[in-house]
Formats: structure tokens, sequence, C-alpha cells
């Protein structure tokens, strides 16, 4: 009996790392192939051109454009297209966490971690379908409604296109068996298996991602393709373009919190209906480490959107003012405000959280000064650079300038005052942190001491860079100040961690952690962070793509479909609101069919005895 | 005598409200916008209750009183009382609201509207994304020609700009009173500050008629200067903005 199974499971084993090796291989030499590819086809891209294999932008009519049964083209393409991102970025980000916490798992060797891994999965499972199910319906829309466009796109990326395709079978692939084989492949060699599936499901994703990316940031920032919209062949070029990488590195770190607050949704919709103190406990300590996730990814955030944002503006002054200053720049108040509601509930979340500890109260009378600092900046945050005043406002004033409020509505205010935020929230954590310890160091006053020192400088760098740079220099320096106002933000987060490692190594504990001792009311501020984000994220998307107005891609292809227009802001709104209560509906599916499977029913007198 | 958690939180609320307008309407002689203190204290209503209720202890002491007002027999009087009053309240508030008035519409105007990527300008063709003030690197290969150039530029502006944007550049000319929108206070850290020259050279240029119809409705009485003055003159008078109010126009080099 004992004889075979070795060999099977060394078998097994030797099967799985070879599938994903040929996956790594698959991307590996496809890329090869397709920088090889590029490479050549950069060098005959003239010839390409002059040969004329590839024709110019095609100029568009109101009839090139087919109506189908009355359907309004741009919001199904809109909606789904929404609908596609919000669930692809969810499961791109949750295998990227589940794998962290799966080499948690294994280096505490603590089950609840790799249980908890298991968890969030399963949730990404359904997920998962549902986001190829709107990629196809994407696709359908766009050769359907917007045929010329998707056939001019389709000849300039038709190698990354093809590779896509065949990169989703990697990751079904690489998917479904991390995720089947998860209770076979434990323990030794093959959870290091288990682990390197994962590793190449997120490397196969994170690809999937940056080839999508290339194919929008073409559409706002053409390469590759000469005035008339003729490709020169260089298919790198066109990947490769403007404004791709500040795209990838905002969306990649914009998954992961937009993954941890769904997951921590999850939890917490597991957490209201647990019925035992037990699930209560489980999801309680679940629902802290998605948010904990979520803020980790939503700090960095800011400035991965500011460096977006910077970006377009030296692309293209046009499309910059657009964003910021025209149309668009009411729906930032709307986003500023909307990040702010992140912020808070982040917070409150922890503040709630404190109660699981019992030592919590020497650090609860804080949370005031806390909040009043969080709201104050919040306010800062969200004023808008162009007031809305009525007649008699604007007559009391002598115009729409306000000498205090005008220069609350420019970045370096803003910049100023997220960096307060994110510090803050970061105090918010130490104190979390702290709460159940007792420090025994004999130094633990100059370590306190050290650590007001600390967030002080910080804060006080911060304030002055915002004020001197913003106000007194000019917009090279204004915008390039923003960089060691974060790396100023970075230095105290990372220096006070590291303190507070010294301060409190060998500490005693108050007591055991209660999980499952919060309020309900903290599960509703898990549920608000992921309203939020995928609120926010339906808005912002709208923006980005919005900015390129009447062109399909900008400067080269025009949009001459009689939906060619910018729409207005409450229609925006609405489209966007409807497309999230769709998303957040699909989204309560996806949670109800990931506990189903674990229901039974005993049908008794059913079956033959 | 310790003061109820309810009573505390409202005290907080009304004290904020009134510091805001006492601050900035009385003080700083700078009303508030009514639209944005509403946006203000909603966010502070949140703060302050997100204080008051990240405990349990703190939640319940705080609703006690509405939980009694609801719930308790004894205050039966006082329950009918507030039952009556608060959806008159919120019925007199909603009227007050809707009521219609001859106060004109508020409007979503923004300052900068976005420039095309090109322009007829002077019968050319320009790319403003790469336009440039031929004058502008003069300002460290020969200062003194520069300063002279400020000079004219500072001359056409009196001479054409000042009845509007005023003589101190703040958007306060003697015409300003009869326009509205009013024209740009320049002086502002928001306006010519944030923005390239060749923005002003295509707003100075092509003046309200030309601003892009993507972006409408934009009101604007700038008239098309390129049908009064001089390329020249044009860029010096942009020299000039940007010398007296100190600012430096928005470029992606260092110095």
């Amino acid at each position: 009996m004992n004889g075979p199974r070795p060999i099977l499971k060394t078998g097994l084993a030797l099967t799985i790392l070879g599938l994903g090796l040929a996956v790594v291989a698959l991307v590996l030499t496809g890329f090869g192939q397709f920088s090889a590819f590029a490479a050549e086809h950069a060098g005959a891209a003239g010839e390409a051109a002059a040969a004329g294999l590839y024709g110019p932008a095609p100029k568009l009519t109101a009839a090139d454009y087919p109506a189908i049964a009355g359907v309004n083209g741009r919001i199904v393409v809109w909606i789904v297209a929404q609908l596609h991102l919000w669930f692809a970025a969810f499961v791109l980000a949750v295998p990227i966490f589940v794998f962290i916490i799966e080499v948690i798992g294994m280096r505490t060797r603590d089950k609840r971690y790799d249980d908890m891994a298991y968890e969030f999965i399963k949730v990404s499972i359904t997920a998962y379908s549902l986001t190829a199910v709107l990629g196809g319906f994407l696709v359908f829309a766009l050769i359907l409604f917007y045929p010329h466009l998707f056939t001019y796109l389709s000849t300039i990326f038709s190698e990354s296109m093809f590779y896509y395709a065949l990169l989703f079978f990697a990751e079904s692939a690489a998917l479904y068996i991390y995720y089947y084989g998860w209770h076979w492949l434990q323990g030794g060699f093959k959870k290091w298996v288990h682990l390197t599936l994962g590793l190449v499901l997120n490397a196969v994703g994170t690809t999937l991602m940056l080839l999508a990316n290339a194919w929008l940031t073409f559409m706002m920032s053409p390469a590759g393709v000469d005035a008339a919209g003729v490709f020169g062949g260089d298919a790198w070029a066109a990947i490769h373009n403007f404004l791709w990488n500040p795209i990838n590195i905002h969306r990649f770190v914009a998954n992961i919190a937009y993954g941890g607050s769904i997951v921590g949704a999850y939890a917490a919709f597991k957490f209201l209906t647990a019925t035992g103190r037990q699930e209560r406990a489980h999801y309680d300590w679940m629902g802290y480490n998605a948010n904990f996730i979520a803020i980790c990814a939503l700090l960095p955030l800011p400035f991965a959107g500011y460096y977006l944002a910077a970006e377009i503006y030296a692309y293209s002054q046009q499309m910059g003012i657009t964003l910021m200053g025209g149309i668009f720049a009411w729906l930032f108040i709307i986003q500023a405000v909307l990040i702010g509601t992140l912020f808070l509930s982040a917070n409150y979340y922890l503040w709630c959280g404190m109660g699981r500890s019992d030592g919590a109260k020497r650090y609860t009378k804080y949370i005031k000064y806390i909040a009043i600092v969080l709201v104050g900046a919040f306010l800062v945050w969200f004023t808008p650079h162009t007031l809305v005043l009525t007649n008699e406002e604007l007559k009391a004033l002598g115009g729409p300038h306000h000498k205090i409020l005008g220069p609350l509505g420019i970045m370096p205010a803003k910049n100023t005052a997220v960096n307060v935020m994110i510090i803050f929230t970061a105090i918010s954590f130490m104190f979390y942190r702290r709460a159940n310890k007792i420090a025994t160091v004999p130094w633990v006053k100059a370590g306190n001491a050290i650590q007001v020192a600390l967030y002080t400088a910080g804060i006080a760098n911060i304030v002055f860079l915002g004020i001197y740079h913003g106000y007194f220099t000019n917009t090279v320096y204004k915008v390039a100040a923003s960089i060691p106002q974060v790396l100023t933000t970075l230095v105290v987060i990372a220096g006070s961690i590291t303190l507070d490692s010294f301060i409190y190594r060998g500490s005693k504990e108050v007591g055991s952690l209660q999980w499952g001792r919060i309020p309900e009311r903290a599960q509703y501020a898990l549920f608000l962070l992921a309203v939020a984000f995928t609120w926010l994220m339906g808005l912002m998307g709208y923006i980005r793509s919005g900015i390129r107005q009447h062109w399909h891609v900008v400067d080269i292809m025009r949009d001459a479909s009689p939906d060619a227009f910018t729409p207005t802001l409450g229609y925006a709104a609405n489209v966007v609101s409807v497309a999230a209560i769709i998303f957040m509906a699909m989204v309560i599916f996806v949670f109800w069919i990931a506990q189903v499977s674990s229901n039974k029913t005993l049908p008794a007198g059913y079956w033959k005895e | 005598m310790r003061i109820p958690k309810l009573l505390q939180a409202v005290l907080v609320l009304a004290g904020v409200y009134f510091g805001f307008i006492v601050v900035f309407d009385v003080i700083l002689d700078a009303v508030i916008p009514s639209s944005l203190l509403v946006m203000y204290m909603f966010f502070v209503t949140a703060g302050v209750f997100m204080v008051f209720t990240y405990d349990e202890e703190g939640t319940r002491e705080l609703v006690a009183p509405i939980k009694a007002l609801v719930e308790d027999p004894s205050k039966r009087v006082w329950r009918n009382i507030v039952f009556v009053i608060v959806p008159l309240a919120a019925g007199a508030g909603t009227y007050v609201q809707m009521q219609p008035s001859f106060e004109a519409p508020l409007e979503l105007r923004t300052i900068h509207p976005a420039p095309p990527s090109t322009a007829k300008i002077y019968g050319k063709r320009v790319n403003l994304l790469k336009l440039e003030n031929p004058f502008r690197k003069l300002e460290k290969e020969d200062p003194e020609q520069f300063r002279e150039l400020v000079e004219e530029g500072a001359a056409v502006y009196i001479e054409n700009c000042q009845y509007c944007h005023g003589d101190k550049l703040d958007g306060n000319g003697p015409y300003a009173a009869g326009l509205n929108p009013t024209p740009l206070n320049f002086q502002d850290v928001g306006t010519i500050a944030q923005l390239q020259e060749s923005y002003l050279f295509w707003r100075i240029a092509t003046g309200g008629p030309g601003l892009p119809k993507e972006a409408a409705p934009w009101i604007s009485s700038m008239p098309v200067w390129q049908n009064f003055l001089k390329e020249d003159e044009i860029w010096k008078t942009i020299l000039f903005l940007y010398d007296y109010t100190g600012h430096s126009p928005r470029s992606w080099g260092h110095e």
C-alpha cells in the first residue's frame, strides 16, 4: 500500500512543478519572442510603413457606428468595461496578498494564516469567472459598437492581444491548481510547490494587467504611430507609451488596496452573520488583516496617483488642465471626499478595534486629537480651487477669488494635507499595536520622546515644504516638493515602526487579545471602505478615459459617434453609480456562493436506503 | 457637573459651525461660501460621531437620551413634542430650500478652461504643447534687454488690459465690477502661476470666442487680442504679467 504513494506524490509534485515551469517558460519565451519580434520590427518600422502594411487611422462618420436594437453603445461599453475592471482588480489583487499570507503562514507555522489565505482565494474564484465573462462581453461590445476602433487597435496590438489570450489559459491553469490543490499540496516540498504556483499565478496575472494597460494608455498617449496614425511596426514602442508605467504603478498598488477592502467587506459580512463566538473571532481577525492590507496599500496610493496626474500634465497641458482645472475638476472634489472617507473609515475601524485589548485605555484619550487633525486635513484636501458662490457671496468677496480658501485649492495644500492624514493614520495604527503591550526596556521614556520628536520634525518639514515650495517658488519646485514630502512621510513611518520594535522588544502583554470584541458599527466601516473604493475607482476611471474627450486615440483617431460629447457631471456620476450598484449586487452573489458549498441538506427519505 | 455626551456633541458642532462664520465672515472679512460650509460641516459631524462612538461605553452614553426619549414611558409628553417638532422642522427646511427665488442659479465655472492642442493664431496653426515665449531666454542671456521688453509689455498692459484686470493685476480694474465673472486676478497663486506661457498666449490672442466648444459653456468677455495687438506685444505683456506678480510660468525643466 505504501509503496506507490511516494512515487505518486513525487510524480504529481513534479507534474505540478513542470506545469508551473511551463507557464513561466510560456511567459518568458512568449515575451522573448515578442521582444525579439518588436526589436526586429523596430528596425523595419520605416520599411513597414513605407511598404504600406499599415494604413492611417480611419476618419469616421456617425454612420460608422452601428445602431443595435436601440441600445446606447457607449453606456454598454462604459458599464461593462467598468465591471470588468472592478472584478479584474479584485482577482489580480487577491492572489498577491494570498501569496504573502501563505508565506507568513509558512514562516510562523501558524495554520490560521493558511486557512485565511485559502478563504480569500475561495472568494476570488467566482469573481475570476465573472471577470472572464465580463471581459468577453466587453470584447463583443467593442466589436459590435466600435468596430473601426477595435480593428485599428487590434492591428497595432495584434501580437499582444494574441499573447493575452494565451496567458489567460496560463492564468486559469495556475489559479485552479493553486485553489483546488490547496489542501493536497500541504507540508514540506509540496507546500513549496504550492507557493511556486502562487508566484506563477501572480506573474501571469500582473503581465495580463500590463498588457491591457498598454492598450488603454495608447489611446491616451499614442506612440509608435505617425501623426496620421500609421503604425510604424514597432509594437514595443506602442506598448511602452508615455503613460504606460504611471498607470501600471497606480493600478498595481490600487488593486491591492481594493482587493483588501473587498475581502474586508466579506469578513464583515461573515462577522455580522456569524452565530458562534469562535466564528465571530475568526472573521474579526480576518477583517482586521484585510483592513491592514487595504491600509498598507492605501498609504502610498496618493503618491502613485499624483505621479500619474503629473505625468498626464507633462504629456499634455491640455489633458492636464482638462483633468484638474477644467470640466473634470469637480469630479476631483468628489474623489477627494471619497479618499478622505477611506482614511476616516480606516481610522475608525482601528479605533473600534482597540476595544479588543484591555490596555487600550492608555491610548484612547489621544483619539480625539487624531480626529481633529484628520478632519482638518480632510477639509483642506477637498476644498475646491473654484468655489461655488452665490451672487451675494460673490459681491461680498468682490470677485470669485477667496484670499484664504483660494490658496487651499491648489496642489501644494492638498499634498501637505494628504501627507498629514497618512502620518496620523500611522499614529492610529501605532497606538493600536501598542494597546496590548507594556514596554519593559529601561529607556522607554527616552524612546517615546524620540518618537514625539520624529513625528513633530516630520510634520514640520511637510508643512514647511508645502508652504514654502508651494507658494513661493515656481511650478517646477512646486511639483518637485511633493517628493521630499513623501520621503519625509515614509521616513517618519519607517523610523517610528523600527523604533517601536526596539521599545517593545521583550514587552509584556496586557492580556490576550479578545478577537470578536468589536462593535458591529466597525464592520460597517469595512463596508464603507469597499463601497467608497468601488465608487472612487468608477469615477476616476471615467475621468481617466473622459479626458480624451472627443478622441478615440488622442489627436489621431477622432470619435465621430453621436456619443462623442463629454457628459455632464450628473450624468457621468449616475452611470458610474448604477455600475457600482450592479457590481455590489454581483459581489454579494460572490460572497453568497462562496459559502453555499459548505451548506448541507439531509434529504430524509429521498434516497433509497 | 458633567455635560451629557449628546449635548457635548451638539455643542462641539455648534461651536465649529459658528467658529467658521466668526473666523471667516467677521475676523478675516472673507465670507465662507455656504456650499463649502455645508460640506465642511458634514465631515466635521462625521468626525465628531466617530470620536463619540468608537467604544461601546461612549456610544451607550451618547444614545441614552435618545433611547430614553423613545422608550421611557415617563417621557411621553416630551416624546410627543419632539415627534411633532422634528417633522415640522424638516418640512420647514425643505420648504425654504425649494422656495423659488430671484437668485441666479449657481454656476460651476472653472478658472482654467483646457486649451486645444493646436490653435490658429495670427493665421498660423500653432502647437500649444510646444509653443514657447521667444523672449523668455533673454531673462538669462541678456537681462538688460529683457528688462526693456518687460517695460514695453507693461506699457501694452496699461494701455489695454488694466481697465479690467487692474493696475495691480489683481482683477480689480475700473470696469471689473461690471463683469460677471469678474476678470482674473493674476496675483492669485491659482491662476497664471499654474500655467505655461503658451496657455496665456492662446487665451490672450483668441479671447472669449477662442474658448473650446468641448468645454462649453464658457462665458468670457475677453477680447480677441490678435485683432488689436501684434504677436510680439502679447509675448512682452506675458513677460510683464509674470515679472510684476513675481510668479514664474509653469515649466518642466529646472533652472
